[in-house]
């Protein structure tokens, strides 16, 4: 078996270094086909030929695009990200800051909310039809059914505006202690926990149902098995590759997707520092971004595809 | 407010400030509130009120969190690349310059000592003595000359090296004096000296981020698209700065900027849509802030094409425009009616004997019909990018459907649109931000080489008048060209000013000091040094 992990893993690092090109060079087309370069888009309404002539050629923008691309994608291979065009700071310590509070973000959502939908779908699984599974489901598609900007900005009017218990967006930079910690990351976490954890609860109940229904469930109630044991020890491992699928694709959605809270919250992630990224054309920053997600991704559905493996004894 | 008027809010207390300040008599006031509808014992309280607002003397301390609306990786703290309002505060507030424009449009010595010229070619520029930077380097003649130097080398990127272009010599002659030599004659550089971008900076400075400037504040962070802090300069060279801190972030969501305000998070949201107002309006512990300052969204008919090639079309938009509603529905009351040129009542040279051409759809369908465009569609380019331009373009559509004129109007997205659509689209929108002087919306909007001329106007006589009256020291002969050139560009060139349109800030209640200026919100950008804390 351990040999099939090993090899697994290996296979999946040379798929994502192969993805990760292909989607650099996809993510580069793209970034190309936009209108203006940062030189036109940092001048704006200034933007008059000799200036912009000038601004290209003081910021090494007057190669062609596809030689400073390649340039970078050299860099990177030395572990260089680059320097961002628009204000000179190396992408690196650009990005480290921003990674940094996306992953605090994204970690503290992942630990309130797996636990919770979990808990969530296999209690309704197990006591399906009852009145319990019915609330929760028809909880979850009011949930799903709500933007999320929804869900953040009525948080931040009621707690933060009417009530007053906590600030209306987080200052991330002035943590000093645990209190103020908890209060920067409430509203954020519930707002994304809300959104993320309604997939996984659906998620997991279809997949625990499924399991339930299988004749060899019904063979271990037979043999007088207790209910917690019949879900627990003999359904939940078969139905665990689709959870953990479910979840590592809510997770990846944490990485790069939350550029709505971000928005609302002010928060310093990185997902708005890739739209700020793409709306100056800073190639070199857009670029390491997009590699980010990208690996982030490949981790997590290759985590979720071991852990599917280890759980399931007829794939092991 | 608690006295228990019902139809007075606080942008009206704003408004009567803002009058004392401009130095209206309470005469005057009262005439306005008549105006306005208040009665005259409500009135008294209010004037009452007002001017005690205006007395109070500075106290120091504290410190505040502000928020403005614009901010990404490009934020800069070198002036010359300034671009969003988010760098102009940061400049001022860790950099000087010159001179300043006060309230009321006129240069005020900052850095200089004296700004002289006696034939507005060879000025003198002779500065303060005393000043240090944050590094402990005092303040000579060679930084003055270096920070407006570097404008004329394009490596720069600045943003207003075409009006730096028109200073060909430098020369600092002693310590604390630097000559400088235009192209030709202008008057003006007192207030073009005034600009944003004309910030001073320590001689031979390479690594702007680290804000080492003459200002009122020491940076202490900076973070592009995140924040910047700064501690107060403790040998500042003017009164103040009052606050011990100042945190700036940008907080690009509108609704979320209200919330933070509302909820006391921060002290300062800058440029609050009129939309939110009705949230904030009347709600205890805020104050609103508004000032007109020449900012405008306009409609630009290239005259060069069809269908701006015929007179009698741009003249029937002219008319077709109405005015009073884009003020009232577009900019909730926000805005003053436009008269088609750029020089906004805020500025001392506007010419007030310029009336806006009155919305007349007869009229303008007559001079459809003569153009012959009656029955077409004709495109109008409108974008996000341009303030209010979308809700702009409807009205004017609505308007034109209903004389049977279709305008095809086609929404852009605000990402690049400067670039593939500003002066480019036969009809379309652009939005002009405040100048300080007539000859610099002039000579880049409206001259016969004009980079930004918006609707492609040629007219020799008005080149050689904006020459001409670039060079007078005389002001009343100047004003009196500068009306005329006002008039010249509402009838002949093909650009629309229906409204210039206010800008408003929201403030606590408790933050005090936040006075109107003709260069933008928030002060002029400048609010850090002025403002204070009331405890």
């Amino acid at each position: 078996m351990k040999h099939r992990i090993a090899s697994l893993v290996l296979a999946r690092l040379a798929i994502a270094l192969v993805t990760a090109i292909i989607v650099s060079f996809a993510v580069f087309f793209a970034t190309a086909m936009l209108p203006g370069d940062t030189a036109t888009i940092l001048l704006g309404q200034a933007a008059t030929p000799e200036a912009v002539e000038g601004l290209r050629k003081a910021m090494h923008l007057d190669d062609p695009a596809i030689f400073r691309f390649l340039r970078w994608l050299a860099g990177v291979v030395h572990g260089d990200l680059g320097v961002s065009y628009a204000n000179n700071m190396p992408v690196a310590k650009l990005i480290a800051g921003r990674l940094v509070n996306t992953l605090k973000l994204a970690g503290l959502t992942a630990v309130i909310s797996v636990p919770l939908a979990l808990t969530l779908g296999i209690t309704a699984a197990m006591l399906r039809d009852t009145l319990y599974d019915r609330c929760l489901t028809i909880a979850i598609i009011g949930v799903v059914s709500v933007p999320e900007f929804m869900i953040a900005t009525l948080a931040v009017l009621l707690f933060a505006v009417y009530l007053n218990w906590l600030p209306a967006v987080s200052f991330t930079s002035e943590i000093r202690t645990a209190y103020d910690f908890a209060r920067a990351y409430a509203m954020p976490v519930v707002t994304l926990t809300v959104v993320i954890s309604a997939q996984m609860i659906r998620m997991s109940r279809a997949a625990v149902i499924e399991t339930l229904n299988t004749p060899y469930v019904e063979m271990a109630l037979l043999k007088g098995a207790s209910r917690g044991r019949l879900v627990l020890r003999h359904a939940l491992p078969n139905a665990l590759g689709p959870i953990v699928n479910a979840v590592a694709l809510s997770l990846s959605y944490l990485l790069g997707g939350v550029i709505i809270v971000e928005t609302v919250f002010n928060y310093p992630g990185i997902a708005k520092l890739m739209v700020d990224a793409v709306s100056t054309r800073d190639l070199p920053l857009i670029q390491s971004c997009a590699i980010i997600f990208c690996f982030g991704y490949l981790l997590l559905t290759t985590t979720a595809d071991i852990i599917a493996i280890l759980s399931n004894p007829r794939l092991r | 407010m608690s006295n228990g008027i019902t139809n007075w809010t606080a942008s009206d207390d704003g408004l009567i400030e803002a009058a004392i300040r401009r130095g209206a008599s309470r005469r005057d006031l009262l005439k306005m509130m008549f105006a306005n509808g208040v009665a005259l014992a409500a009135g008294s309280t209010i004037l009452g009120h007002a001017e005690r607002a205006f007395a109070a003397t500075p106290k120091k301390g504290g410190s505040i969190k502000a928020a403005g609306w614009s901010t990404s990786t490009a934020d800069t703290l070198d002036p010359a690349k300034a671009s969003f309002s988010t760098d102009y505060v940061r400049c001022c507030s860790f950099y000087n310059r010159l001179t300043t424009l006060d309230k009321n449009g006129a240069a005020q010595m900052e850095l200089a000592e004296s700004v002289e010229s006696t034939d507005a070619q060879t000025w003198t520029v002779k500065l303060k003595k005393g000043v240090t930077f944050h590094d402990g380097k005092p303040l000579t003649a060679d930084d003055v000359v270096f920070s407006l130097k570097r404008h004329l080398d394009k490596a720069t990127g600045s943003k207003v090296a075409k009006i730096a272009a028109q200073m060909t010599g430098f020369k600092a002659v002693d310590k604390t004096t630097v000559e400088i030599t235009l192209a030709s004659p202008n008057a003006d550089l007192p207030m073009i000296l005034a600009l944003h971008h004309f910030m001073i900076v320590a001689d031979g400075t390479t690594d702007f981020s680290k804000g080492n400037g003459t200002g009122a504040f020491v940076r202490e962070a900076f973070e592009p698209g995140v924040r910047s802090i700064g501690v107060r300069n403790k040998s500042y060279f003017k009164d103040g700065p009052y606050l011990d801190q100042i945190e700036f972030i940008a907080i690009t969501e509108e609704n979320a900027r209200v919330n933070a305000l509302l909820s006391g998070d921060i002290q300062l949201a800058a440029s609050i849509n009129p939309r939110s107002l009705r949230l904030i309006e009347g709600k205890e512990g805020i104050a609103l802030s508004k000032s007109t300052t020449g900012n405008y969204t306009d409609l630009n008919i290239r005259l060069d094409m069809a269908p701006g090639n015929k007179k009698d079309f741009i003249d029937g938009m002219k008319h077709l425009v109405n005015r009073e509603q884009i003020v009232k529905s577009v900019l909730r009351g926000f805005g003053v009616v436009g008269n088609d040129q750029p020089v906004s009542p805020a500025n001392f040279f506007h010419n007030p004997d310029l009336k806006p051409k009155p919305f007349d759809p007869d009229k303008a369908k007559a001079l459809f019909q003569k153009a012959g465009v009656l029955g077409t569609s004709i495109p109008v380019v409108a974008s996000e990018a341009a303030n209010s331009a979308i809700e702009m373009a409807m009205v004017i559509q609505a308007s034109a459907a209903a004389i049977g004129l279709t305008l095809d109007v086609q929404r852009v997205p605000s990402d690049g649109y400067w670039d593939n659509y500003w002066l480019k689209a036969p009809v379309h929108f652009g939005n002009i931000n405040p100048r300080p002087t007539p000859d610099i919306l002039f000579s880049l909007l409206y001259a016969s080489e004009a980079p930004w001329n918006e609707s492609r106007y040629k007219s020799e006589r008005f080149d050689k008048m904006m020459m001409e009256a670039r060079g007078l020291l005389d002001q009343a002969k100047r004003k009196q060209m500068y009306a005329e050139m006002q008039v010249m560009i509402a009838e002949e060139a093909g650009t629309i000013v229906p409204a210039y349109i206010s800008n408003i800030d929201a403030t606590s209640s408790k933050l005090k000091g936040l006075e109107p200026s003709p260069l933008g919100g928030m002060m002029g950008y400048a609010f850090a040094e002025y403002v204070w804390l009331d405890s």
